[in-house]
């Protein structure tokens, strides 16, 4: 497999990263290498083997419904960049 | 002075306890060599004010007869772990200015138990690294130097490379640390002291700031095994906020320190013997195998099959939870701002300015794996080879205790080698990351010196939970080794 | 009903599914501990969880999960003991995480189903699923001229969303079944139901065919507020996808919006700009597990849902079918309605309580749990109408009395002296009087001019101030014209 540099594109879009022309050129050609590594496990048979998302034995644990939290937003908002009155602000979103 | 700085953890405790020193005192000192050792960059940020407050309190129990069990014992703080009105970086560009409102369980727990806290240590951003060369805030220097004088700085492994460096330099008596796939026990190996990675579960992530969620297990780094295991209990606990925090007693690991390997059963999985690795790392095996079994325990040649794919397995999970954890630094709440056009403008202004090369080659090779059309191909499948690596380690856990490994496939190497070498790079973790994916605890212990002069660990690998046996053996191995060196470098 | 729409080449089905997403009644947030009360300050019902700050930790909130249970046992639903949290990754400002915590291949409930009426009769419409996930901030847009404000109050709090099958063919269906859901939520308490407040919000999947042909491409309407723009919608976006196919063009599959202003639906973004989700297992949470134990318990303390309780009108009270549904279709109703029936004339109480109170509440734009008048005292109302005390005429001048002052029916009645006579004496003296004063007009009743009656009925009661039991009036009438 190989990732184009319009691949590459579309991922960094996904994640909001901005990558100029030479960039993507070369994140395209470090990942390929990555990926040409990763693809070892191509060796693995994983047929009838479950997916492990955690070690945990244990389930999940619960809480009760209290109002236990909240009612600051000053602690909230104490490391906003941007603010007005008690919201954040970002530029405008046009819907 | 510089006798006060010999005292490990342990030591410092009782001198304190007795009064032969004070809290203050103490953490002076440490303050003072603190400033003197710049150059080494182990600290993002020192809290002088803050130690020295803590340290009076310290004192004031102390001299009350209500000493708590780390009361006046001055650490050093991974700068992953958010803390309460003191700058929170992350290591991270994108963090600019963050000052947390809160205090992570670890840090609290620790405080809770009277240690003083120094200040926050460099770290590879957002703990992506196995050199401490991708921090925002520049490289950290090991204070161990290659027998070659002409030889550049080198990196003290990552990505607790700051404590790391702070430990070994005798910059603070212990320090915090987080491993996600290896990053408190290679650094440990790299400068020549003691790297926990406690159990998956063992010490909440709350407060913590993520990278990978299913493997973040916060550690100590510390001069002895005796002082992994003191820091390990204070910082140790179960979190009702952190549901994947496990609901068990924390043991008292300091007792678990008997010496005694006689009768254990250690494995040796050969799959952790590569071609190619530099033969001074198989001799340092080999003469831990000969220390143990020299002890009384018996030494088993084992197989772990799926070993090899841990490392590949680790750059598909890790990174596809790193891309959705870092999805938070979008320039709205906190940190890092670059005003843009319109919203998508300022996102990927901020995102791209505030995040390093290594951490978005992270986001965008999580972000692909998770993908429409690949998510199957990558994440599902890495999670089910995760499967089986879990599996290598249930089933020969049946026939041994613990495991004996190399820490790291190589010594300390310069600061600026393999950067542009990412897999190289990453191939740094080969023998760290398999316990990762696995969830079970490990510490690595110096045992030797490499031909330059370095130091080199050995790992030690448990069950899940068994943090006392492994600490047991770790300890039995280091009285063996006898490992003295001192580093060149720090105070 | 199946509504076919008639284009130029012939008829066209609608094919309707509706995604819901209804509100939990919680106190606290889904994964934090802050409240989810409406309508506090900016920012202020936060947690450090819900505004996603470095190193917070989602952590469940057990009454949200039962509370999802209990839903799914009222939509006749699998109730699955194994369930999984994933993260719906997307950036947007008012979603801190930048993902937001759903489920997405294991839902907390599995197909259910819901019976609804419509005019030609009932139907029965599929339910897919049910999933708990986390609402997101609200973005406010016209504060500022270059700026939108962000208030996460919301962010974090629980939500089910209820997916049906394209089970539903028209507007009516579609309302149909909101008004059903929404009944049992109410009924369950496990949502408030109100669209106004966003407690219940609703996305439209539409598309049209001709009737027995395969799907055609459906286009998502976003977040309709309320019943009559779900049907709206339905109606704009069906006839505007008949008019492209018919002029030969393809439907382009979209997310659009409802413009109630303009009564249309516009393009939001297509399916090339769709997102890419990247649902994986959400590594901060375990699998949610419980036991059947569980499942039995919540079943065994459920309330009467408004189907059963129907049939129980119509087949205990005698209810007619018509009245039955209307008072079910409110938990507060039907609530009401055996509260004020208890003990008393059925039929009499739905009626009053349907057209007489219903009436009034809607003159004045209350709602029921406004109602000046409460279900005991309507009851006793019915009561005095029951035991002759005051006649029928006079419970509406008493009722207008109570709605007013919120007095007691009795107290109104004894205090004006509207108690019906009944007394034979008493009423026969009026009686008397109105023939002697009346001598013509009893001539010509005599005469056979029958329909006088009425008048003389009338100048009885008139005399009586409305208070003469106007059964004793007609006898002792009859006796003495006769
Ligand atoms: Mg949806
Ligand atoms: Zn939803």
């Amino acid at each position: 497999m190989s990732l184009d540099k319009g691949t590459v594109k579309r991922v960094a879009q996904l994640a909001r990263l901005r990558l100029d022309d030479e960039q993507l050129e070369k994140t395209a050609e470090e990942l390929n290498k990555i990926f040409t590594w990763i693809e070892q496990l191509d060796e693995v048979d994983v047929s009838n083997i479950e997916p492990l998302a955690s070690v945990t034995g244990h389930s999940l644990p619960e809480r009760m419904d209290e109002v236990t939290d909240g009612n600051y937003p000053d602690r909230v908002l104490s490391n906003a960049p941007d603010r007005a009155s008690n919201f954040f602000t970002v530029p405008k979103v046009v819907e | 002075m510089s006798s006060i700085l010999d005292l490990d953890l342990a030591s410092a405790r009782s001198a304190l306890q007795k009064k032969e020193v004070s809290a203050v005192e103490l953490t002076e000192t440490y303050l003072s060599v603190m400033s003197s050792n710049d150059h080494l960059n182990c600290y993002i940020t020192s809290t002088p004010e803050k130690a020295l407050d803590m340290a009076s309190k310290s004192d004031h129990r102390i001299n009350s007869g209500d000493a708590l069990p780390l009361d006046g014992i001055p650490i050093a703080i991974k700068d992953l772990f958010c803390t309460d009105g003191v700058l929170t970086t992350a290591g991270s560009h994108i963090l600019n200015g963050f000052i947390p409102t809160y205090e992570s369980s670890v840090t609290e727990n620790l405080w809770e138990h009277g240690a003083v806290m120094l200040g926050k240590c460099n770290m590879d951003e957002f703990a992506m690294g196995s050199a401490n060369t991708t921090s925002y805030f520049g490289a950290v220097e090991n204070p161990w130097r290659s027998d070659d004088r002409q030889k550049s700085p080198l990196v003290p492994g990552g990505s607790s490379g700051g404590s790391a460096s702070a430990v070994a330099s005798r910059l603070a008596l212990a320090a915090t640390g987080t491993d996600t796939g290896g990053s408190i026990r290679q650094p440990g190996s790299f400068c020549g002291i003691v790297g926990l990675k406690p159990t998956y579960g063992r010490c909440s992530r709350w407060g913590t700031i993520a990278f990978a969620s299913s493997l973040d297990q916060a550690g100590p780094l510390t001069r002895t095994v005796r002082d992994a295991a003191i820091m390990l209990k204070a910082m140790a606990g179960h979190d009702p906020k952190d549901s994947t925090s496990a609901n068990l007693q924390v043991p008292d690991f300091e007792s678990a320190l008997t010496n005694d390997v006689r009768g254990l059963r250690i494995g040796v999985p050969r799959e952790y013997l590569l071609d190619g690795m530099p033969s001074e790392i198989e001799k340092l095996l080999e003469t831990g195998i000969e220390m143990l079994r020299t002890a009384g325990a018996t030494i088993v040649d084992v197989s772990m099959p799926h070993t090899k794919f841990a490392l590949p397995t680790y750059y598909i999970i890790a990174p596809a939870e790193a891309s959705s954890n870092l999805a938070r630094y979008d320039g709205v709440r906190y940190g890092l701002r670059i005003e843009g056009d319109n919203l998508d403008d300022m996102y990927e202004k901020t995102r791209s300015v505030g995040f390093g090369a290594e951490v978005k080659r992270r986001i965008l090779i999580g972000t692909y794996v998770l993908s429409a059309g690949y998510y199957d191909a990558y994440y599902l499948k890495a999670q089910r080879v995760r499967s089986l690596i879990k599996q290598d380690f249930d089933l020969v856990f049946d026939n041994v205790d613990v495991l004996l490994t190399p820490t790291a496939p190589s010594d300390a190497f310069a600061i600026g080698e393999n950067d542009d070498d990412p897999i190289k790079m990453y191939l740094n973790d080969i023998f760290t990351v398999p316990a990762s994916l696995a969830g079970v605890p490990a510490i690595s212990v110096p045992v030797g010196l490499s031909k330059n002069k370095l130091p080199l660990g050995l790992q030690i690998i448990g069950k899940m939970f068994d943090e006392e046996l492994v600490l047991r053996v770790g300890g039995a191995l280091e009285g063996m080794a006898g490992f003295k060196s001192r580093p060149a470098g720090g105070a | 009903m199946v509504q076919l729409l008639k284009g130029e080449t012939g008829e066209w089905e609608i094919v309707i599914g509706l995604e819901v997403h209804a509100q939990v009644s919680s106190e606290a947030k889904l994964f934090s501990s802050a409240a989810t009360k409406f309508g506090a300050e900016p920012n202020s019902q936060v947690s450090l969880v819900d505004a996603a700050m470095p190193g917070m930790l989602p952590v469940i909130n057990k009454e949200c999960v039962r509370q999802a249970i209990k839903t799914g046992l009222g939509i006749n639903a699998k109730i699955n003991l194994f369930s999984v949290f994933d993260r719906k990754n997307y950036f947007y400002p008012d979603l801190p995480q930048g993902y937001q915590i759903s489920q997405f291949k294991q839902p907390i409930v599995g197909e259910g189903f819901l019976e609804i009426e419509v005019s030609d009769g009932a139907k029965k419409i599929g339910i897919e699923r049910l999933h708990l996930e986390q609402d997101a901030g609200k973005s406010i847009h016209d504060q500022h001229p270059s700026r939108s404000f962000i208030d996460l109050n919301r962010s974090g709090v629980a939500l089910m969303e209820i997916v049906s099958k394209p089970d539903i063919r028209s507007g009516e269906e579609a309302g149909a079944y909101l008004k059903k859901l929404r009944s049992i939520v109410r009924y369950l308490g496990t949502c408030d139901g109100n669209m106004q407040e966003g407690s219940l919000r609703c996305d439209v999947n539409v598309s049209v065919r001709k009737p027995g042909e395969e799907l055609g491409t459906r286009c998502e309407i976003k977040n309709v507020n309320s019943i009559r723009f779900v049907q709206q919608a339905i109606e704009y976006e069906a006839r505007r996808q008949i008019e492209i196919i018919e002029d030969g063009h393809l439907i382009n599959q979209e997310t659009r919006l409802f413009d109630p202003n303009r009564g249309e639906t516009r393009s939001m973004r297509s399916k090339e700009e769709a997102h890419d989700y990247r649902y994986f297992p959400d590594p901060d949470l375990l699998p949610l597990k419980f036991d059947d134990a569980l499942v039995q318990a919540i079943a065994s303390d459920m309330p009467e849902l408004p189907d059963a309780k129907r049939t129980r009108f119509i087949e205990e009270y005698e209810l007619s079918e018509a009245d039955a549904t209307l008072l079910v279709e409110e938990r507060e109703t039907a609530e009401f309605y055996e509260e004020m029936a208890a003990g008393r004339d059925k039929k009499l109480s739905a009626n009053w309580l349907g057209t007489e109170l219903f009436g009034a509440l809607n003159k004045e734009g209350l709602s029921l749990a406004e109602s000046p008048i409460t279900a005991e005292s309507l009851g006793r109302l019915i009561e005095l109408i029951s035991d002759g005390t005051i006649s029928g005429r006079i419970a509406k001048d008493v009722f207008v009395d109570m709605f007013e002052s919120g007095e007691d029916a009795l107290d109104i009645v004894e205090r004006k002296g509207l108690t019906q006579i009944s007394d034979a004496g008493a009423i026969l003296e009026l009686v008397e009087s109105v023939i002697s004063d009346n001598a013509s007009k009893v001539a010509e009743f005599r005469n056979g001019k029958d329909k006088l009656f009425g008048f003389f009925v009338g100048q009885v009661m008139k005399k009586s101030q409305g208070k003469a039991n106007p059964k004793l009036v007609n006898n002792l009438l009859k006796d003495k014209l006769g």
